[in-house]
């Protein structure tokens, strides 16, 4: 059978350069496939430095994933699941959906509606998630990680800074003083002024942090050079259970576990706000009836790509929320 | 049905696509490949001119020993604009979006790409990008390189740095290059028209897909790398900086896993743009055609095994480091396949030294330097002495101006006469050609020798060296500067002989070289729908059936002659296209 592109017989879903509907039709598929290989690689750079990070400070990732909360994570995760489901089964639908008659645009339309839902159903509980951490003070980044939700804290709102400062190794030269370090006056930190510049970065912030928190354990325990820190909180013992960022227990650059975390959900929830946009303009395509079993390719790509942006979850959740 | 029999050698088209429609407007939200392809070119050259005059600054300023005219500062701004001006703004996009989009669908004998808005969206995209970069160059103290290596990207100077505008314009780039891949490969595989197999398919072709291959998998990962450094210099992450436990090494690593297959984003085009060229001006069949497309795809798929070849002194261990030498040295094998092609297809041709030929020629000889250069790179031993010296320096310019750049620029006046319609100056062109060879090797020649010296790169000043290797540094120094200049001269010239013939140059006919691939049977310029009927595909590189038409003094193909060589089958009519869509 010659479909020939000089037969002006093109239905108007199909654009000039294309021959016939099936030519179009791949084209899109290869194009999207394409696509999601591109955002798999996209992921999996993320992915590839999770693991670096985690086999270099695996302690970490274990003692912070504690403060994720499985529960929330669980739900989204079977919301996810759902809606992809009712993704999947509105392809179907769009498949077999008559031109004319436009039988299954009800199904078509609740099931779209559903997807939706998901989308915004996950959306709003990763805000609830999300809002609950920084109100316990794991703010994204490391400028943030220590303010203090209360200024009454033992701990000094400059300190977060200094910590940055701290650890480039210019200014690992010499001794610097108490007032260089803008520490709180209660602290006394005393630097070996020999410190070997190439581990002093790590030092300096366990001995900041112990200084800050109180934390002497931390400080002392692997340290090679000794740097002697001797701390004087009277306040500090007042404020002994009240904020995870006080643990004595917390090892430092816990709040780490946390940048990766805001990163990759973070990314993660940008495609599931696309993926969003993309089920609402379907939506509206669907309102119209112009899907049916002569042309769905909109509704059959849009829904794999909702489909992997379901799958990277599928990862996230366990790497992030159950490791402990 | 067959269209044979009454199509006429040159269709004389007054419809094309320059006046097709009018206005900025259609132009600016034209879905036409080629409209987006002249548009992308005229970026491209523009960003070139700017990179160019970057290169000039840093050539200046190193003339002589001692503190010249650009503080430290400025000369690291001005060798980190020039970096990544050059690469992303216009070597990466230069054949492939620029040419290849004019190009590729013509030669395959498709109407257009396969999502023609995705790649107008991809132009604004560069366009976007681009606005970034100026943003960078503005804001000032963009100082990094173009590699943006950590810990320097992360702390240098202050938040409003042009680090991240700079670091955004990239990332935003890597997607406009990400997208005109993905549309090039669909459109290979989806829109060949009956008959156009794939070894039927010009080798430009092989390249350019073999390339959007590439683009496709290895672009990704320099997008979440540039977001992660985003994110560790605007909010300390963690993960790359040292002082916060993170690993420097592995930002190399991701960087390079990128910007080697990147390396080869530059050159395949470059190397398709050489099968053609050499090919139509020694007017002889190409040869080993398989051997220069599966090359294509075999430099592609090694390329990204070798990265690690850029990290050799940066502590990695020795046993990864052997590895990569060993890769490293095999990648090498598929480009000599190609040269060796070359050459064989060269000999006993009967060879037109016209513009695009010199070009082809000094692609030749300049990669042949480039490439065996690397292969001292990827020698540990040697490396380990190179590392971070002129030498380097060196070696990457003769592959990415010396033959990437030189190809796009042959490649330019290959197809000038069917982008514009007119003919440029040949006796100008041979001229500007060769200025740009000879400027081009004099400034990078002494450049090989600097480097085994101990010439570090990315020095402002040279002044504080032993005295005896400060007046040998002087000396080469002075002739790379001096060729520099001559190069510049050469790129002026061509520039205006180019833009000249836009207005004097003589009608170009539809085939004046002698090519005989599909984009030479449609008219010069060609029409809005590229074929006014639907060609057949013969033989691409069978010149036998070419004869020269002194009325049109052009090209035509002698249809006696075609018939006798047709492929079985091969006649122009669109009921294969079921069949063939399979593949
Ligand atoms: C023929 C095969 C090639 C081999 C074996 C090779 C090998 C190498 C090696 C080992 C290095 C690292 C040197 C060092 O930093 O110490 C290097 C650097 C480089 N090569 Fe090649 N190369 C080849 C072809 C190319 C091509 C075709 C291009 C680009 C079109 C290219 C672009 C570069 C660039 C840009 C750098 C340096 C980047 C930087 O540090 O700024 N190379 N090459
Ligand atoms: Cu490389």
């Amino acid at each position: 059978m010659a479909h020939d592109a000089e037969h002006h017989d093109h239905p108007d879903h199909l654009a000039h350069h294309f021959d016939t509907p099936k030519q179009q039709f791949e084209a899109g598929k290869l194009g999207m496939w394409l696509f999601i290989a591109t955002e798999i690689l996209l992921f999996g750079g993320l992915f590839v430095g999770y693991s670096v990070w985690r086999g270099n400070h695996p302690e970490l990732f274990e003692y912070s994933s504690h403060f994720l909360d499985t529960t929330m994570g669980g739900i989204n995760t079977a919301v996810l699941i759902a809606s992809s489901l009712t993704m999947a089964a509105a392809v179907t639908v769009a498949q077999r959906n008559d031109p004319v008659k436009q039988d299954k645009r009800p199904i078509l339309i609740l099931l779209l509606v559903l997807t939706l839902c998901g989308a915004a159903g996950f959306m709003v509980i990763k805000y609830f998630e999300w809002t609950h951490k920084f109100a316990e003070g794991w703010y994204p980044g490391v400028k943030y990680y220590e303010k203090p939700s209360d200024k009454s804290h033992t701990w000094d709102s400059h300190a977060g800074v200094i910590g940055v400062e701290m650890t480039t190794i210019d200014t690992v030269d010499g001794a610097p003083t108490r007032g260089d370090l803008g520490l709180p006056d209660t602290v006394t930190v005393e630097l070996p002024a020999a410190a070997p510049v190439a581990v002093a970065p790590d030092h300096f912030l366990a001995d900041k942090l112990a200084a800050v928190y109180g934390n002497d354990d931390a400080a002392h325990a692997g340290d090679p050079h000794g740097a002697d820190v001797t701390t004087h909180d009277a306040k500090h013992d007042e404020h002994e259970q009240t904020h995870p960022l006080q643990d004595p227990h917390r090892p430092r650059d816990a709040h780490i576990f946390f940048n990766i975390y805001y990163m990759m959900t973070g990314l993660h929830g940008i495609h599931v706000i696309i993926g969003g946009i993309v089920i609402t303009w379907l939506l509206i395509k669907s309102f119209r009836g112009q899907f049916h079993r002569d042309y769905f390719t909109p509704v059959d790509l849009g829904g794999l790509y909702w489909h992997v942006v379901d799958l990277i979850w599928i990862f996230l959740f366990p790497l992030f929320y159950l490791i402990h | 049905m067959s269209a044979i029999d009454t199509q006429p050698q040159t269709p004389v088209v007054v419809d094309n696509y320059l006046n097709h429609t009018k206005g900025v407007l259609s132009w600016a939200l034209t879905l036409d490949h080629k409209r987006i392809g002249v548009m992308y070119t005229i970026s491209v050259l523009l960003s070139f001119f700017l990179g160019g005059m970057f290169a000039l600054l840093v050539r200046t300023e190193l003339i002589a020993p001692g503190e010249g005219f650009l503080t430290q500062d400025q000369y690291n701004q001005a060798f980190s604009l020039h970096g990544a001006i050059m690469v992303f703004l216009v070597i990466i996009p230069s054949v492939p979006a620029a040419l290849g989009n004019f190009i590729m669908p013509i030669m395959l004998g498709a109407k257009d790409v396969a999502f023609p808005r995705l790649n107008l969206f991809s132009y604004y995209l560069w366009v976007f990008g681009a606005i970034f970069f100026v943003v960078a160059m503005f804001t000032g103290s963009l100082d990094t390189g173009w590699t943006f290596y950590t810990p320097y990207s992360i702390d240098t100077d202050s938040a409003m740095s042009g680090v991240i505008p700079a670091l955004t314009g990239a990332f935003i780039l890597g997607f406009s290059s990400i997208f005109t891949g993905m549309n090039f490969i669909v459109t290979i595989h989806r829109l060949r028209p009956p008959g156009m197999t794939w070894f039927r398919m010009p080798l430009f072709l092989w390249a350019i897909y073999a390339t959007a291959l590439i683009q496709v998998l290895a672009t990704p990962v320099l997008g979440i790398t540039l977001l992660l450094l985003i994110m560790e210099r605007a909010f300390g992450i963690g993960i790359f900086n040292p002082a916060l436990g993170g690993d420097p090494v592995l930002y190399q690593h991701f960087f390079w896993f990128y910007s080697h297959p990147a390396v080869y984003i530059m050159i395949l085009p470059g190397m398709g743009i050489i099968s053609e060229l050499i090919a139509v001006h020694s007017h002889k069949h190409i040869c080993g055609y398989k051997f220069i497309a599966f090359s294509s795809v075999a430099i592609a798929i090694f390329g990204f095994l070798v990265w690690g070849h850029h990290m050799f002194v940066s502590g990695q261990s020795p046993l990864l480091n052997a590895i990569f030498s060993a890769i490293t040295f095999s990648v090498s094998i598929p480009s000599a396949v190609k040269m060796f092609n070359w050459l064989a297809t060269l000999y006993k041709g009967s060879i037109s030294l016209n513009t695009p030929m010199l070009y082809a020629l000094s692609f030749m000889f300049i990669f042949a330097i480039g490439g065996l250069t690397g292969l001292h790179l990827g020698t540990l031993a040697t490396d380990v002495h190179l590392h971070d010296t002129y030498f380097v320096v060196a070696h990457f310019h003769y592959v990415m101006m010396g033959s990437a750049l030189i190809a796009m620029i042959g490649g330019l006046h290959h197809w000038w006469p069917k982008i514009t319609g007119k003919m440029y100056n040949e006796n100008l062109g041979r001229l500007g050609c060769i200025l740009v060879f000879v400027g081009f090797n004099t400034t990078f020649l002494p450049q090989f020798v600097l480097g085994s010296q101990g010439m570090p790169r990315r020095y402002h000043d040279y002044s504080n060296f032993l005295p005896e290797q400060v007046e040998l540094y002087a000396t080469y120094h002075m002739w790379s500067s001096i060729g520099s200049y001559i190069m510049a001269v050469g790129f002026f010239l061509t520039a205006g002989y180019l833009i000249h013939s836009l207005f004097a140059g003589r009608r170009a006919p539809a085939n004046p070289w002698g090519g005989r691939s599909l984009e030479w049977q449609c008219a010069s310029p060609p029409p809005y729908d590229n074929f006014a009927v639907t060609p057949s595909v013969g033989d691409c590189y069978d010149f036998s059936v070419l004869e020269w038409d002194e009325k049109e003094q052009g090209y035509r193909i002698n249809e006696e002659a075609r018939r006798k060589q047709a492929y079985p089958g091969e006649v122009a009519d669109r009921s294969g296209a079921e069949k063939l869509d399979g593949d």
